[in-house]
């Protein structure tokens, strides 16, 4: 009954683009922002922010940056692995080399570095498309792994190769290092998703998101009718990779604290956030996060009942959950090509008429 | 001529065994790509797949023997015996057969016409589905297969070389694995563009790959089609799988030999058969010689893992549709 509009009566251009142009969907939306912000911190604990909390956070800002590149400007990527650890490594040297200023203006830095790496990356895309830019981003994926393996000044000529965290602090708590809280790393992610949704909100609804979206559809077209390729794409990819290298910068430096490029970073990586992408919904902000957050409780999930409830051994669980995974990504691109999100878009239209329908 | 330069002509020889095999797995995705436009990343499990199933019925193994011992309690491992090589091989291209019907028949055909992204992105699905699967039913562990193939360095062609470099050379190392899987790919490509060439289905298989309802009005059927050629690729999986598993055992790391397959269908091109076998050969020839002339001495080793994409990253910036592939040619 409440879930509705009372008629189509917008006045305005800014009324008619709103976000959530229905009350209930806005009220919802500061709901949840409040129990993010002001219910969860004091609740959280270490299992709750490992397994779901950060992981969910930081897979979000990536997933934004993936799907403003695949779902928006239409350009597949595969360097995803890649460019995190880009943001990763310069978030390291940054704090080694300048212990004093604020970890989190480091984290910011490191988005840039990583934006200016991934438009380097982005320029075969203007000669380049479909699959075999999707296969030329793996370029970037396998060189940039490589590279942060073999030049030792990446990771301060540390013996084993790994990089580790140095504990550093905002407002004298500290974020990142052993002796984090729980509830202070995830109040550091939360608000670097918080800001990531609505810069990544904003710019896909404005100008550039225009002209991305006019280059997905197509790009011959889009260049006809005045977008020029060059800068949309770039920006694409600039854009994107800031966000991604945010998320890895974070990764690192917050989530995992210590990390060795292979492992962390590698193609896997890759195709998690592109699996992220692909089932919350390819162009929809919503979608990155139903996405992320559908892919990291899921193996949760599969470990509590296949370990804790039938009691079998982990490596077949293990086994399970990559057969399960598999099964439901292609059930998913069957049943529903546009991702949770579309299915969350339908069920909306659908409340909105009800009870009457026709 | 000094000894180094022999050297490098080793290198030389054995980058070109390592691209009959690149070119292998690229065959797989070619085969599938032209007749369906689906771009088949499943193609390296496949091969892993069809090693391990081969492998695992060689030695009598129990399938999905750890599931049943996990969920019974009992303690069963293997049937006992061991069956021969070629009714092993006749029944691994079987279970083959019947995975390529079962992806067309569940997945595939249900994605007619969708987006070539979200057809790829389910052939990613596939591969994790398929990598879980193979585990499920015969295991994780690393398996040797042997099949009767030789290993080891050619005695004969070392011996016969070692004159050529004088006092610091010992002849050509090759080895005979790399001798039969190039013979192997040289008479399966023969074979396959036979097939392409002159067999009934073969040609109802181009018709398909040129054109989809050109093909359908003249009463091919698409759905046997689209099977044959996922058989056809399980087939030449099963090849691929063969010779790599009896180079460096049936692990998952064989599975990754997809990521190398890519590479070398951007620089053939992906609609091309003579494309990937070109592409294959430049890639494992430039990537050994890159490793041994630059990568080796000057920039710490291991580029063998990006050299290949570098390459066909550049190449593709002055040939966007690879060396041999159909020119893209773009309409509004």
């Amino acid at each position: 009954m409440f879930y509705r509009e009372a008629g189509d009566f917008k006045t305005s251009y800014k009324a008619d683009n709103q976000t959530f142009p229905i009350r209930f969907d806005r009220y919802r939306f500061y709901a949840v922002l409040a129990v993010a912000w002001l219910v969860i911190p004091f609740v959280i604990n270490d299992y709750l922010a490992n397994a779901i909390l950060l992981p969910f956070l930081i897979y979000s800002i990536a997933a934004i940056g993936l799907n403003i590149l695949t779902g928006f400007a239409g350009q597949v990527s595969l360097g995803t692995g890649g460019f995190m650890a880009v943001g990763a490594y310069s978030a390291y040297k940054l704090m080694t080399a300048f212990p004093d200023v604020n970890v989190l203006i480091h984290v910011v830095l490191a988005g840039f570095i990583t934006a200016a790496v991934g438009a380097a990356f982005g320029l075969p895309s203007l000669r380049i498309k479909g699959f075999y830019l999707a296969v030329a981003t793996l370029a970037a994926q396998f060189f940039l792994v490589w590279l942060f393996n073999k030049v030792a000044w990446f990771y301060n000529y540390s013996a084993s190769g790994q990089i580790n965290a140095p504990e550093r602090t905002v407002l004298g708590v500290p974020v990142t290092g052993a002796n984090t809280a729980p509830w202070a790393a995830y109040l550091v992610c939360l608000g670097f998703v918080t800001v990531a949704a609505l810069i990544a909100r904003n710019l896909t609804r404005g100008t550039l998101g225009r002209k991305w979206m006019a280059i997905r559809d197509m790009d011959i077209a889009a260049e006809i009718i005045g977008v020029n390729p060059l800068t949309a794409k770039l920006s694409a990819f600039a854009v994107s990779s800031f966000f991604v290298g945010v998320a890895g910068a974070l990764f690192f430096a917050i989530y995992l604290g210590a990390v060795e490029v292979g492992e962390a970073f590698g193609i896997q990586k890759s195709f998690l956030v592109l699996f992220m992408v692909i089932i919350g919904g390819l162009g929809s902000i919503f979608g990155s996060f139903a996405g992320a957050a559908f892919l990291v409780t899921l193996p949760v999930v599969l470990k509590l009942v296949g370990v804790d409830l039938l009691g079998w051994p982990t490596d077949l669980v293990a086994h399970f959950q990559l057969v399960i995974i598999g099964a439901l990504i292609m059930f998913f691109l069957i049943a529903e090509p546009h991702g949770l999100a579309q299915l969350w878009r339908v069920a909306k239209e659908k409340l909105r008429l009800w009870p009457f329908p026709h | 001529m000094s000894a180094d330069f022999y050297y490098g002509v080793e290198v030389f020889l054995n980058g070109l065994m390592a691209g009959v095999l690149y070119a292998l797995v690229a065959l797989g995705f070619v085969l599938i790509y032209k007749a369906s436009g689906i771009f088949n990343y499943a193609q390296g499990v496949m091969a892993l797949f069809a090693a391990l199933t081969l492998a695992s019925i060689i030695e009598g193994q129990v399938p999905f023997a750890r599931l049943i011992n996990a969920t019974f309690g009992t303690e069963i491992h293997d049937f006992g015996w061991r069956v021969p090589v070629l009714l092993a091989i006749v029944l691994s291209i079987g279970v083959m057969v019947a995975f390529a019907w079962l992806v067309q028949r569940l997945v595939f055909r249900h994605l007619v016409g969708q987006a070539p992204i979200i057809l790829f992105m389910a052939t990613i699905g596939l591969a994790y589905f398929l990598e879980g699967f193979g585990d499920l039913m015969w295991g994780s562990e690393i398996k040797t297969l042997d099949i009767g193939i030789p290993q080891g360095g050619n005695r004969w062609i070392e011996e016969h070389s070692a004159f050529l470099g004088g006092d610091d050379f010992y002849g050509f190392f090759i080895d005979n694995l790399d001798i039969v899987a190039a013979l192997v790919a040289a008479v399966l490509v023969a074979g396959l563009v036979a097939f392409a060439q002159y067999s009934k289905q073969g040609r109802a298989m181009r018709a398909v790959a040129d054109d989809h309802q050109a093909a359908l009005s003249v009463g091919i059927s698409l759905d046997f089609i689209w099977v044959l050629v996922w058989s056809l690729a399980g087939f030449v999986a099963l090849v691929a799988g063969v010779m790599w598993g009896a180079k460096s055992g049936v692990q998952f790391s064989l599975s990754l030999i997809a990521l190398k397959a890519l590479p070398v269908l951007m620089l053939g091109g992906f609609t091309s058969i003579p494309g990937a076998i070109v592409g294959g050969l430049i890639i494992g020839v430039g990537e050994k010689l890159f490793e041994y002339l630059v990568g080796a001495p000057y920039l710490g080793g291991a580029t063998e893992n990006w050299f290949a994409y570098v390459v066909a990253l550049l190449f593709l910036v002055f040939r966007p549709q690879g060396l041999f592939g159909e020119k893209i040619i773009e309409r509004v």
